[in-house]
């Protein structure tokens, strides 16, 4: 990624939905820089992101070393880059398998170094990153360039002294978990105690330890022994937060089921099952396609699971599994533009969606680089833009409308006009700020706040 | 009760979905990374509904106006060749699945190239293509007929679902078996 464009705080106060200025972006324009997954690590020192050309970039925040000037927010700069996964050829289907990073989960970090998980569609890996800052010198046997000394002009004995030296950040492949799906992977999710996590295909889950490679448990199985039989897939799964035996895997038929690993092995049979029902007057060709699950995440509290579909976010509360708590429209404007949107794919296209740190904000993202945030409280919502044009540094983020029918205002977009190209489909938000990082395409931008 | 005007248009907005679909499944073959199960899933849900209100529609327009449905409408889809084989090769009919009864299991996609590997011992299906590599331009997909399609090994299996099919005289757009269109590729 190349082109910084600096920002930081401003100062006025937000009351629920935070007001957002333009921190940074970083962007580049090579189509294998397309932005695939970002999330934050679970103190939101870093942010990782993953794009279609297999590379991880890790941000870091600035330390604020500035302490006359506290408004100033920790900026996040560049860290790390590595190549997490490369192409690969599958000879015995002749497939090609894509480097494309699908997500990437950070652990909790544990000693100084960092570890995260980063999968494409096949192969999962654990990178440790890692910081050297001194170096070893005085070698006895060796010279300065490395080179073994003659041993006869070895006379005394010299033990190597660490020195310092410039800071080297180092990302190494310590675990690769591969081999154990035919399907391609959707989701990781580290479980709440460390020491497992699952990857899950389109018909299958599976259940690894962090310390071991060659073997995976699976437990869930939803492929027919006839595929022909086959009517829903496995869109996305991931571990209750505080709870070590439950998980939660979507449907692509639009349902939520929750897990208890204690209850067996194989974790076929659901111990909840969160479907609404279908409302017949909406009913159309492409009813199964929007209904499709692109993504679920669990609430930071553990009480209630989100789930994204294809124009709507719903928030679900466990203990209650007839319907959703409540649904927030993100883009309703396309109901009667299916067919279109089917023909150019992007009725396909897989939205996340994200909680912030208190669970009381939700935020997906939509077309036009335009992503939506949603207040559960005082059920107000706002469209906002990730664009360059729109974002000078410090810029308070302007509120966008799009304009459904009749006159069109000013500062409205209407639906034709929608550039369907650009689309937000990931977005994370720190866990205890008010922090986003938007992938926009090849771009990524980070808002923050502003505070007084 | 649909007028004969709307039924169709339904009818043709059904045909053109069915062309897209197909084109895409068509393009799906030659995605980098192979198929996508999950992308596979859902055109052929569409495709199926496509199909299924295609024929209500069809009806409609038939009980209505007592004549049939307007034949091959110039579609205004892209020009990839599955469209083409698509709309012109109407009348020669493969595999017919007739509107199931609502409990009958639906047609699904079968595995991508999947056929070959160990793990399908225990699938039962018996509608494998053959995995005998074809040159691109040589042979039209299957799924795309241009002659009477004839029985593949394997398909004696599928005898009782299909001799429950009734031909529907004058269909004038491919009805697909949609179970046999994924493993084509």
């Amino acid at each position: 990624m190349n082109g910084v464009v600096s920002g930081g705080g401003g100062g006025s106060v937000f009351v629920h939905l935070p007001t957002l200025t333009f921190s940074i972006s970083f962007a580049s324009c090579v189509a294998a820089d397309i932005i695939s997954t970002v999330e934050f690590n679970s103190s939101g020192e870093l942010l990782a992101t993953g794009d279609k050309g297999g590379r991880v970039v890790v941000f870091q925040r600035e330390q604020e070393v500035n302490k006359s000037q506290p408004q100033r927010r920790g900026e996040y700069n560049v860290y790390s880059t590595f190549q997490s996964h490369e192409p690969e050829f599958d000879y015995l289907k002749s497939l090609e398998i894509e480097e494309k990073i699908n997500k990437i989960r950070w652990l909790p970090q544990q000693n100084a170094a960092y570890f995260l998980l980063s999968t494409n569609d096949k192969t999962v890996k654990l990178w440790k990153i890692s910081e050297r800052d001194k170096r070893p010198e005085g070698y006895n046997l060796k010279d300065e360039d490395g080179r073994i000394r003659d041993p006869s002009t070895i006379t005394s004995l010299r033990v190597p002294v660490l020195q310092p030296m410039d800071l080297m950040v180092e990302a190494t492949a310590r675990r690769v978990f591969s081999n154990a799906h035919t399907y391609h992977i959707n989701s990781i999710s580290v479980n709440s105690d460390l020491q497992t996590f699952i990857s899950t295909d389109d018909l299958r889950v599976n259940l690894w330890n962090l310390e071991i490679t060659d073997r995976s448990f699976n437990i869930v199985d939803i492929k027919p022994s006839n595929m022909e039989e086959l009517t829903e897939v496995i869109t996305s799964a991931e571990f209750h937060p505080q709870q070590c035996h439950t998980f939660a895997y979507s449907s692509s038929k639009g349902s939520i089921r929750l897990c208890d690993m204690r209850q067996a092995a194989l974790c076929d049979k659901h111990c909840k099952y969160f479907e609404e029902p279908e409302d017949p007057s909406t009913r159309s060709f492409f009813s199964e396609i929007i209904s499709s699950i692109s993504d679920v995440k669990f609430s930071h509290s553990g009480r209630y699971l989100m789930t994204r579909d294809y124009l709507t976010v719903k928030v679900w509360d466990l203990l209650m599994e007839n319907k959703p708590l409540e649904t927030y429209q993100v883009h309703d404007y396309l109901r009667g533009k299916l067919c279109s949107l089917y023909e150019n794919d992007c009725i396909f296209d897989k939205f996340e969606c994200v909680w912030n740190g208190s669970d009381s904000v939700i935020m997906t993202g939509s077309y036009n680089n335009f992503f939506r945030m949603f207040d559960r409280n005082t059920k107000r919502d706002v469209t906002l833009e990730a664009s360059r044009e729109n974002s000078k540094p410090r810029a308070i983020l302007k509120p966008r409308k799009v304009c459904v029918g009749g006159k069109r205002r000013k500062d409205e977009i209407s639906v034709d006009s929608l550039d369907f190209s650009k689309k937000i489909l990931h977005t994370t938000w720190h866990p205890h700020e008010n922090i986003i990082a938007v992938a926009a395409t090849n771009n990524l931008y980070i808002f923050q706040d502003k505070v007084n | 009760m649909m007028s004969a005007t709307s039924a169709m248009e339904v009818n043709a907005e059904a045909r053109r979905i069915l062309a897209v679909s197909i084109s895409k499944l068509y393009a799906s073959r030659t995605q980098r990374g192979g198929l996508r199960l999950h992308r596979s899933l859902l055109l052929s849900l569409v495709m199926r509904s496509a199909r299924d209100i295609y024929h209500s529609s069809s009806r409609e327009s038939e009980g209505q106006s007592g004549a049939q449905p307007a034949a091959e409408e110039p579609m205004d889809t892209s020009s990839s060749p599955g469209n083409h084989a698509g709309v012109s090769q109407a009348e020669p009919q493969p595999e017919l699945i007739s509107p199931e009864p609502a409990a009958e299991e639906p047609r699904s996609p079968e595995e991508p190239c999947e056929s070959e590997t160990i793990e399908d011992k225990e699938n039962l299906s018996p509608a494998r293509q053959s995995r005998k590599r074809r040159g691109k331009a040589s042979v039209a997909p299957d799924f795309l007929p241009s002659k009477r399609a004839r029985l593949e090994p394997g398909e004696e299996r599928h005898a009782a679902p299909l001799g429950s099919c009734r031909v529907r005289a004058g269909e004038s757009l491919a009805v697909l078996s949609l179970n046999r269109v994924i493993p084509a590729f």
